[in-house]
């Protein structure tokens, strides 16, 4: 097994305040790893610097095999995003979203043809491939979303709130297709809301204030903390930090 | 290299589509130039009403007499204001209480009598130009039908009227609204509608999945400005028919040269809308400073509607920055007086140097990705 993502000692800072405190962990290919934490954690930030949308102030980190930070060119080519913000161009049909993604990623028209209809195969949209994603109910436009974020078969996936606003069973589906994707030896890096989809990661972290506060197999998390389920283990790690904001503010 | 090509390919064809799908937008995009022209063509060419003239006559005689009570008997016009000396007027003209001065000289009667042309001023108030033609024109023909009533009883008399601009006084038809109606159009299709593409993208969070892709920002701008750049082509070309066609504008010089300075004109409006994009948060922000930030200047500090000689002269000073003003010169230069490069070149050297500042600007803020 290979390392996917390596971070060491991560550190952003926005002026006085730091976002990021000198994170490290490790994400091993076909990985599911969920980065978890409270809004205003830190989450947003780490991954930002992860995919190259931000420089960090200090620390290392590789992406697939590149330094973030001098091979951002290499990072973007071998990785796939989907933002919690819906990523589809909603003018556009389903064929027409998937030719644009491969082609932006360089695919070859054949290539983009055979994988784009073997997806919309999967996706069972055969009778949708020609209307526009403005049509489709949205937990589709999610799933396909997803498909078009694997079109270029990147070897590291960054889901960012991927199943917000969806209902059960269609994240239940999504969570299937992570792991079809991961079987295949994708790394998928996800965060999330919903700590029962945690429950389905291989390993979790929890950002508390900038810093990893919890980081192992659910399970061996939830050892650690001596609870039940991970809303325990969260709402424990997570009420500390927000009573010294109180505090402070 | 060959991959890098068919990533910009897929995005313009992306963009294209945007375009080709949004109907209303491209309808009104298609149809604008065409519906500018024919309404400021119109609009400008009104028959002019209530023209207010001053009239100043230093030694009234029967000829002046007789040549101002046909101007008071006249529905077009309305005399405000009589004095002896020009300075008498002065005021009343600078304050925009008259529209038109009559300037009679002294012994206007006698030099009708013995056969030496009388010599009489008009001065228009050039400030709207076209007006100001137009009522020039009137007044001439008044004192033509007046000289013409003389000598049809016999007697040999020559009045001369000399015209004057005041504010103005290059001016000389309703043709130079047609190349500021250009640039006008190029602004919008090109300033106001990439910074709403683009700042669309940024508040729909696409932007985002473009700029995690192995896209350049230099191709994320490009794809952008390609297509709209097709537009503004088609657009100088409607606008340059419709004008020909309604108005029978003139064409003078190359048709090559106006094309291509458009092209130029408009990547430099396509890199403001880049840059009010990447300032601004939002789609409704972005629209409101690309239509005070491009639109308004293009119309009011371009010498479209005032001419640059008549603002005060800070605000001279500002209009350098206004590129429409620059493209104006280029345009009217062509289209009017048919010049060509060899007089226009600084024109264009200063465009191609906005055009480079601003490109370099554009692509800089454009790389969020290091922030």
């Amino acid at each position: 097994m290979t390392t996917a993502i390596a971070v060491k000692d991560l550190t952003r800072r926005f002026g006085s305040f730091t976002a990021v405190d000198s994170i490290s962990f490790d994400v091993q290919s076909g990985e599911v790893f969920g980065f978890l934490g409270a809004n205003g954690a830190g989450k947003t930030t780490a991954i930002k610097m992860l995919i190259g949308l931000l420089a960090p102030t200090s620390g290392d980190a590789s992406v697939a095999g590149f330094d973030v930070a001098t091979q951002a060119e290499d990072v973007r080519r071998h990785i796939g995003y989907m933002s919690q913000r819906f990523s589809l161009y909603d003018d556009l049909t389903v064929r027409e979203n998937i030719t644009l993604y491969g082609g932006i990623y360089g695919l070859s028209d054949d290539v983009i043809r055979d994988r784009g209809d073997s997806l919309i195969r999967e996706l069972q949209l055969d009778d949708s491939r020609d209307e526009r994603v403005a049509s489709l109910p949205l937990g589709w436009k999610q799933k396909l979303a997803f498909s078009v974020a694997m079109l270029h078969e990147p070897a590291v996936v960054f889901l960012d709130e991927p199943t917000g606003g969806v209902d059960p069973i269609t994240r239940r589906q999504f969570w299937e297709m992570i792991y079809t994707v991961a079987e295949r030896g994708t790394t998928v890096f996800v965060t999330t809301h919903y700590l029962d989809e945690a429950e389905y990661c291989d390993r979790i972290s929890i950002m508390v204030d900038g810093r990893i506060a919890a980081m192992g197999t659910p399970t061996e998390v939830k050892q650690k903390f001596g609870a039940a389920t991970l809303d325990e283990v969260f709402l424990h790690l997570v009420r500390p930090a927000e009573a010294s904001h109180a505090q402070s503010a | 290299m060959e991959s890098r090509r068919s990533a910009l390919r897929a995005f313009v064809v992306k963009e294209m589509r945007h375009i080709m799908r949004d109907r209303q937008t491209l309808t009104i995009l298609l149809l604008l130039p065409m519906v500018m022209v024919v309404l400021f063509g119109f609009a400008l060419r009104d028959d002019i009403n209530q023209v207010r003239v001053a009239v100043v006559d230093p030694a009234p005689d029967y000829a002046t007499t007789a040549l101002r009570s046909r101007f008071a008997g006249n529905p077009r016009f309305e005399i405000v204001g009589t004095a002896r000396t020009i300075d008498g007027v002065e005021s009343l003209f600078r304050r925009g209480g008259a529209d038109l001065a009559l300037v009679f000289s002294p012994g206007f009667a006698r030099s009708l009598g013995d056969g030496t042309p009388a010599r009489l001023l008009l001065i228009g108030d050039a400030s709207n130009p076209n007006t100001g033609s137009a009522m020039t024109a009137y007044a001439t023909a008044v004192i033509a039908s007046y000289e013409a009533e003389l000598g049809a009883v016999g007697r040999r008399v020559r009045i001369v009227p000399e015209l004057r601009m005041r504010f103005n006084p290059t001016l000389e038809s309703v043709n130079l609204f047609v190349p500021g109606l250009i640039a006008l159009v190029l602004t919008l299709v090109t300033a106001l509608m990439t910074a709403i593409s683009l700042s669309r993208e940024k508040e729909r969070g696409t932007l985002e999945i473009l700029l995690v892709s192995p896209l350049r920002p230099w191709q994320i701008i490009l794809g952008k400005v390609v297509p709209y750049l097709l537009l503004a082509v088609a657009n100088v070309v409607t606008a340059l028919l419709a004008a020909w066609i309604v108005f029978h504008v003139p064409f003078r010089g190359s048709l090559t040269l106006l094309l291509v300075s458009s092209i130029l004109y408009s990547l430099v409006g396509l890199s403001l809308g880049v840059l009010v994009a990447a300032v601004t948060s939002s789609q409704r922000a972005a629209m409101l400073a690309a239509v005070v930030g491009t639109m308004l200047p293009s119309t009011l500090l371009s010498g479209l509607i005032f001419p640059i000689a008549s603002l005060p002269g800070w605000l001279r000073i500002v209009t350098f920055v206004v590129p429409a003003r620059w493209f104006i010169v280029i345009a009217r230069g062509i289209m009017l007086e048919g010049v060509g490069v060899r007089y226009l070149w600084r024109e264009l050297a200063v465009l191609t140097v906005m055009l480079v500042v601003l490109l370099v600007a554009a692509v800089r803020r454009f790389k969020p990705r290091l922030a």
